[in-house]
């Protein structure tokens, strides 16, 4: 699938650290422009420390990582999302301090046509209405609505998503799942961490399978059902 | 009705003038210093020091280049700034992974070695500032007369401390240093320049210690040890307010200060601790302060 295509992200023999806990021990990941790529596996395999060390956030890291014609390693931390990368962080990160309005407008710019504010409300009429309310007011899944909104206010085309449906209610899930199916077809790219692989199976064109800091399957959409049984077992399901 | 007491309404009304001029200084610096504290998690003791320095600025400001009090108004608080950007750059900065201790002892060498250079080189006896002339003489205000440069620095403080209030609570650049003192690794994924955030707090800090120096010249002395004797209330104000509190820092600093001034009236042997003793049941009745919103 990626023959042809000169990936957008490519992840080569990364390393991390968490202090002195070696977390990530060689891993490889290639996502091409367009395409919707999950990390699966249990917790504590490594998908969002993969996240993070892409991000910056994780700042103990050997290996590479190109994104475009930069490795993100060599950058400052608040230089990444500059390169047109947007985080939506596990359990949202929305600030408390910041009302709805200030956490959307909190993220720079980081490419042109950014989906204006307009639009946003649109798309999450939610969000109006609690425009000057604190950012922690809102229910899990309206701060899930904002942690995505914020980021497609800024232009960024390549998304990074850590487990968006965490412990949210099944409508929710679904309405964040039809999101994410309407962002990859307008083209964006992203590269989602999930545990409910139902819901991954229904999004991604390709799945990594990650265990104790390293990827370990590569599963095609295609592959899907005769794989499932080596799934299952990473899964634990 | 005070007369009952003994007490005299216009001994009563400059006690809380006097008490409203302090409550502007310890307002303008422990807000310095709460802003200084969110962002950076530094405990900044040399804010004392700089204060005096922002005084000492005026004075040489004054006497080497002719730079009157206006002018010294300006340019006192933009140098300022400049320092605390050397000071963040090449020293706080490299304290930013280790506890708080830390940076207070830091800043706390820069103070003593602020201090002492001063005390070498100009005594401990102080130099006289006059206010401007603009600002010489009494404003009647009708229950008393009120020397005209006292109720400009009420004034001018007032509208620091809400300028930076506003700037802090209302504006875009307000919620970029909330978010990023809340959590400044998320900030940073973002997009956010923290550490220059950090360098520009810093600045800004310094520079509000700058003006209330300026400020301070013409009503204390200007004085190597005018900062010292201040910090431990401002720093009394500060953990009343709340660390890192800025609605607190001010509306705690006015009214110790105006709690200071009227101790004075009541009872004057209890002035001198009436600030502290605040302090003492406030962090027993509510450790996070009055203002602050507690971990």
């Amino acid at each position: 699938m990626l023959d042809n295509a000169q990936p957008l992200l490519k992840v080569e023999n990364l390393h991390s650290w968490y202090g002195e806990s070696h977390i990530l021990q060689g891993i490889n990941i290639e996502v091409a422009k367009g395409e919707t790529i999950t990390l699966l596996g249990r917790n504590g395999a490594g998908k969002t420390t993969t996240l993070r060390s892409i991000m910056g956030v994780v700042r103990k890291r050997t290996g590479k990582i190109q994104f475009q014609n930069t490795d993100l390693i060599k950058l400052p931390q608040h230089r990444v999302a500059h390169q047109g990368i947007g985080y939506v962080p596990e359990e949202r990160g929305i600030f408390a301090s910041l009302s709805v309005d200030e956490n959307l407008m909190l993220p720079p710019s980081v490419a042109k046509n950014g989906t204006s504010v307009q639009e946003i409300y649109q798309l999450f009429p939610n969000l109006l209405e609690r425009k000057n309310s604190p950012g922690t007011k809102l229910s899990g899944g309206e701060q899930q609505m904002l942690a995505i909104a914020r980021i497609l206010r800024t232009g960024a085309r390549f998304i990074l998503l850590d487990e968006p449906t965490e412990g949210l209610a099944p409508v929710i899930v679904e309405r964040i799942g039809e999101i994410i199916l309407k962002l990859k077809s307008k083209g964006y790219t992203i590269l989602l961490v999930e545990q409910n692989f139902r819901f991954a199976a229904k999004l991604a064109d390709r799945h990594y399978v990650m265990e104790d800091g390293k990827v370990v399957d590569h599963i095609n959409a295609n592959e899907l059902t005769e794989k499932s049984a080596a799934l299952h077992k990473f899964l634990g399901v | 009705m005070f007369e009952a007491l003994g007490i005299s309404p216009y001994q009563l009304y400059g006690q809380l003038v006097l008490g409203l001029i302090n409550g502007s200084f310890y307002a303008l610096l422990s807000l310095g210093l709460a802003v200084i504290f969110g962002l950076l998690n530094v405990i900044n003791f040399a804010h004392g020091a700089l204060y005096m320095l922002g005084a000492f600025g005026a004075y040489f400001a004054l006497t080497l280049f002719g730079i009157n009090y206006w002018g010294a108004l300006i340019l006192v608080p933009i140098g300022m700034a400049l320092i605390g950007v050397f000071i963040e750059r090449t020293m706080l900065k490299r304290l930013y992974q280790l506890d708080h201790l830390y940076g207070l002892l830091l800043t706390f060498g820069l103070a003593l070695i602020l201090e002492g250079a001063f005390r070498h080189y100009y005594g401990s006896s102080g130099m006289p500032y006059a206010a401007p002339k603009e600002l010489q003489g009494p404003l009647n205000l009708g229950f008393m007369v009120l020397p005209l440069y006292r109720a400009w620095v009420i004034i001018v403080s007032l509208v620091l401390c809400f300028s930076t209030w506003f700037l802090i609570e209302r504006t875009r650049l307000g919620a970029v240093l909330r978010a990023s003192t809340e959590n400044p690794i998320l900030a940073q994924a973002f997009g956010i320049n923290v550490p220059l955030l950090l360098t520009l707090t810093y600045a800004g800090g310094v520079a509000l210690a700058g003006i209330a120096g300026v400020l301070a010249a013409p009503i204390y002395q200007v004085n190597p040890a005018m900062g010292s004797n201040l910090i431990i209330v401002i720093f009394a104000v500060v953990v009343v307010g709340g660390m890192g509190s800025i609605l607190g820092a001010i509306v705690t600093g006015y009214a110790l200060g105006i709690l200071e001034g009227l101790t004075k009236v009541f009872y004057p042997p209890a002035s001198a601790i009436v600030i502290f003793a605040v302090m003492a049941i406030v962090l027993l009745v509510r450790p996070a302060g009055l203002f602050g919103r507690g971990e």
